[in-house]
């Protein structure tokens, strides 16, 4: 779902249209809750800049341990970024069909979606605990340290996202396409597409310029 | 099975931090028992508890704040003392470990559970007010925010009793902060509490940004907003901007603490100063997240009580944005001694010196709004007044901060100490007391009794420059700030002088409590029946006090700025009004239920109680995950039952011209 596809969705709007100015009178719910779920995806990338800094300033200080170039493995790193930015794109689709009022079409992009994400996690979970045994754990090094905390608060946000995902799945099979229902997928799929916008940095900043130094 | 948890947790041979947990237990104890032989516990549950009015909530971050300025006042006077005493040869009554413990616990109460909730609280309650709408963006979430908020406040309060308080500041710079130098409970409090209470704190701010620029009353575009809006819309993007900060940087320390990374440590390659730097890009903005509001209702108060709009607006709303914008510029003037070289040092102080630019503005603007008018001298234009004269010298003497040769001289003297609580009791908490003063009888009806008020202004305005005078001198003569013990004798004479300031802001706390007690005693006499006591010209005036839980039986339509001052002239308030059904939100317990389990999860994190960290968070999300699945969230109240409460009103709802 775009941008363009939120402002152009309908809203129910009594009288007059809320207007960007105000001019109108209280927005719909649905333009305050995407609204409202945006300004927190907000919140969220300040968290994540706090993070990527804290890499940028450490990622040289590998205390004798192995450096980003011995232990990055870019071939696994494409695919991982495949299966996210495919699930997005499936993400996208599945949001479309639940703004048409598809549940079966709907319910067949989820489960992409899903499994996308869930092998994304996969992959990346199995890197990691190759990492650890090598012993290139988050305690070896304030590299190592920066590199699991942000590589692994994305994927605790993707994991997160996951659950939320069967959970929103639940209650389209319970209740069905109802507004209520639209507006928390709206919030989930605007979450998962941002999980992919920082995903994108952690590509650049972490396994590209890493593994090129 | 209880982790670190023993019974050596309780400090049975410390008798300070021993009778006073038991002093609270028992007046807490004592208050349960009296709610439940009064039988008070439903009307508690169901209109306090789990109420998602913005009205009731601002109402409890204020009693929280209120509360909570006693225990941080408490840990002040015991500073105070101790410094007073401890000269020489004596050695006081506070040994350092505890005294540490005082110094850290004074700046964490008194910043997050005391100027944020009273600020907090003073938003919930006016924002949807003025803006003439009929509740916050996410009402329930507001709960939610309220109650986590709560979580940190109990959190600090019972490391008093459980183990013990952080020894590092308020700001808890490592390494001293880490496992290897503060291995015991203290800094896991300081973490868990805030990170908390932070949750909390970022969701009031996505509340109020998605509220101010999506839910305003017909007619209400941005420059007809009452400035005390615009200064909330700015501190609140500022919380959302900044919050985020301190909740990353404390999880870097946290899995330092508790999985042995290396963020800040000495080895493994890490970086304190990377902290420093962290803490205080969140830091800064949070001090000027606390003031903005507090100009907002030196603003109000300001054209009420001089019955003139505010003097250039515009220019107001401009400096209050700049001033947004510029707080995050300017953070490594905290430590323009950690050696970052002359080019940085001076692009910060010339930041820091700049923002007292739209500072001076502000109170240029206020001034000629006074100039000519009628002003009524209440209790909270005495305060604003007060707050203008303490406040331009606190900031005099940050601008002289902001220069960064002096900074190398004063850098963690007294004289730091002296001005930031000029700033910060001159300007958020004689602002929190203007708007107390101010609100209150729309809050519950009644106005606040005058000569005790300005009895109370007196003592705060005389207390605090008693109290902290001397410390600018001493900061000149040399001394650093936290001392526990004082090796100097010939600075006996100025510290019994700050003992003396501390004790008259005392006796204002004292006058202020009496203040509640008469008011409350005489709340007959002093009703107010017309909504409108001052002659206010926002739209929280033009409905009535208290206001009924819709705010307002039809949204207003504003035409000006100013509304309800343009309202009364045109005499629209007199017109009949047409009822329609209004939906409101339903009562929740998520709020609470969500704080519940915060706080065992929170607790049990302190005290590695593992199986009880995932029972607790399991349960926070299951109780999150119940929230999110209804879908009733709103009850309707029909036309006819509006016309009825109306009526029932009638005579309160309708000012008199």
């Amino acid at each position: 779902m775009t941008v363009a596809d939120i402002a152009a969705a309908p809203t129910t709007v009594s009288g007059e249209l809320a207007r960007g100015r105000g001019g109108g009178g209280p927005a719909s719910k649905r333009t305050v809750v995407a609204y409202g779920f945006w300004i927190f995806i907000l919140s969220d990338i300040v968290m994540f800049a706090c993070l990527f800094a804290a890499y940028a300033v450490l990622s040289r200080n590998t205390a004798g341990g192995p450096t980003g170039r011995e232990l990055f493995n870019l071939r696994n790193v494409f695919i991982e970024t495949m299966c996210l930015l495919l699930s997005s794109y499936a993400c996208g689709l599945g949001a479309l069909s639940a703004e048409r009022r598809q549940p079966v079409r709907f319910m067949l992009f989820a489960a992409v979606t899903f499994v996308l994400g869930a092998a994304f996690i996969f992959i990346e979970a199995t890197e990691f605990a190759r990492m650890i045994a090598e012993g290139a754990g988050p305690g070896r090094s304030a590299f190592l340290s920066s590199f699991f905390t942000l590589v692994g608060t994305h994927g605790v946000h993707v994991t997160g996202g996951l659950i939320w995902l069967v959970y929103l799945v639940a209650q389209v099979i319970t209740k069905g396409l109802r507004p209520p229902v639209l507006r928390r997928l709206l919030c989930w799929s605007l979450f998962w597409h941002a999980l992919d916008i920082v995903w994108i940095g952690v590509l650049t900043l972490v396994y590209l310029m890493g593994a090129s130094v | 099975m209880l982790g670190r948890l023993t019974w050596a947790a309780i400090p049975f041979n410390e008798p300070i931090p021993l009778l006073t947990g038991a002093a609270v237990l028992i007046v807490i104890l004592a208050v349960l028992a009296l709610i439940t032989i009064k039988g008070w516990w439903p009307y508690l549950w169901g209109e306090w508890i789990t109420s998602v009015d913005h009205k009731r909530i601002g109402v409890m971050y204020m009693v929280l704040g209120l509360v909570m300025l006693l225990r941080g006042f408490a840990d002040a006077i015991m500073m105070r003392t101790q410094q007073a005493l401890a000269i020489g040869d004596a050695q006081g009554y506070l040994p350092p470990d505890h005294y540490d413990q005082i110094f850290s616990a004074h700046g964490v109460i008194m910043i997050f559970f005391v100027a944020m909730p009273l600020v907090i609280g003073l938003m919930n309650f006016v924002v949807p007010l003025q803006l003439g709408v009929r509740d916050v963006a996410f009402p329930t979430l507001n709960s939610v925010s309220f109650w986590l908020t709560a979580s940190g406040v109990l959190l600090v309060n019972a490391s008093l009793v459980i183990g013990n308080f952080a020894r590092t500041t308020w700001w808890n710079y490592p390494p001293l902060s880490e496992l290897a130098f503060s291995p015991d409970v203290g800094v896991d409090y300081y973490l868990w509490s805030l990170q908390i209470s932070g949750i909390g704190t970022l969701l009031t701010g996505v509340n109020f940004v998605a509220t101010i620029l999506k839910l305003r009353a017909p007619g209400m575009t941005y420059f007809r907003m009452p400035v005390f809006c615009w200064t909330a819309l700015a501190a609140n993007m500022m919380i959302v901007a900044a919050f985020p900060i301190l909740t990353a940087t404390l999880m870097m320390l946290i899995l330092d603490r508790y999985l042995g990374m290396h963020f800040f440590t000495n080895d493994g390659g890490g970086n304190q100063m990377m902290y420093a730097n962290l803490f205080w890009a969140w830091g800064h903005p949070e001090v000027y997240i606390l003031i903005l509001p507090a100009f907002g209702v030196f603003s109000e108060v300001t054209a009420t009580y001089s019955g003139k709009g505010l003097f250039s607006y515009r220019s107001m709303v401009l400096a209050t944005l700049g001033i947004c914008v510029l707080s995050l510029m300017v953070w490594l003037h905290h430590f323009f001694t950690m050696g970052a070289g002359a080019d940085v040092n001076a692009f910060f102080g010339m930041m820091s010196s700049i923002i007292a630019i739209p500072t001076g503005v502000k109170v240029f603007n206020w001034l000629f709004t006074m100039y000519r008018g009628r002003i009524i001298y209440t209790t909270p234009i005495l305060y604003t007044v007060g707050f203008m004269v303490t406040f331009v010298i606190g900031g005099l003497t940050g601008v002289l901060l902001a220069v960064p040769p002096v900074d190398f001289v004063l850098h963690n003297s007294v004289f730091l100490v002296a001005h930031f609580h000029n700033v910060i009791i001159g300007g958020v908490v004689f602002g929190a007391f203007a708007g107390y003063n101010y609100w209150f009888p729309k809050v519950f009806g009644f106005t606040l009794d005058e000569r005790w008020g300005k009895a109370g202004f007196w003592c705060w305005l005389i207390g605090f420059w008693v109290a902290f005078t001397p410390l600018y001198v001493l900061g000149l003569m040399g001394m650093t700030r936290r001392l526990q013990h004082i090796p100097d004798p010939s600075w006996r004479p100025l510290l019994l002088v700050a003992e003396l300031g501390a004790v008259i802001i005392f006796c204002g706390i004292l006058c202020q409590i009496a203040q509640l007690y008469v008011s409350i005693r005489t709340r007959e006499q002093r009703r107010d029946v017309t909504g409108d006591p001052w002659n206010g010209r926002t739209l929280e005036w033009a409905t009535s006090s208290p206001p009924p839980a819709y705010n307002f039986a039809v949204l207003p339509r504003v035409e000006t700025i100013d509304a309800f001052w343009h309202m009364k002239r045109t005499g629209r308030t007199q017109i009949e009004p047409i009822y329609e059904t209004i939906e409101m939100p339903r009562n929740s317990g998520t709020g609470f239920v969500t704080a519940f389990f915060a706080v065992i999860t929170g607790f049990a994190l302190i005290w590695h109680i593992w199986w009880m960290v995932i029972v607790g968070f399991l349960a926070a999300a299951i109780t999150a995950m119940v929230a999110g699945w209804s879908d009733e969230r709103e009850h309707a109240i029909s036309a006819e039952e509006i016309a009825q409460l109306e009526q029932a009103r009638s005579g309160l709802g309708q000012p008199a011209e």
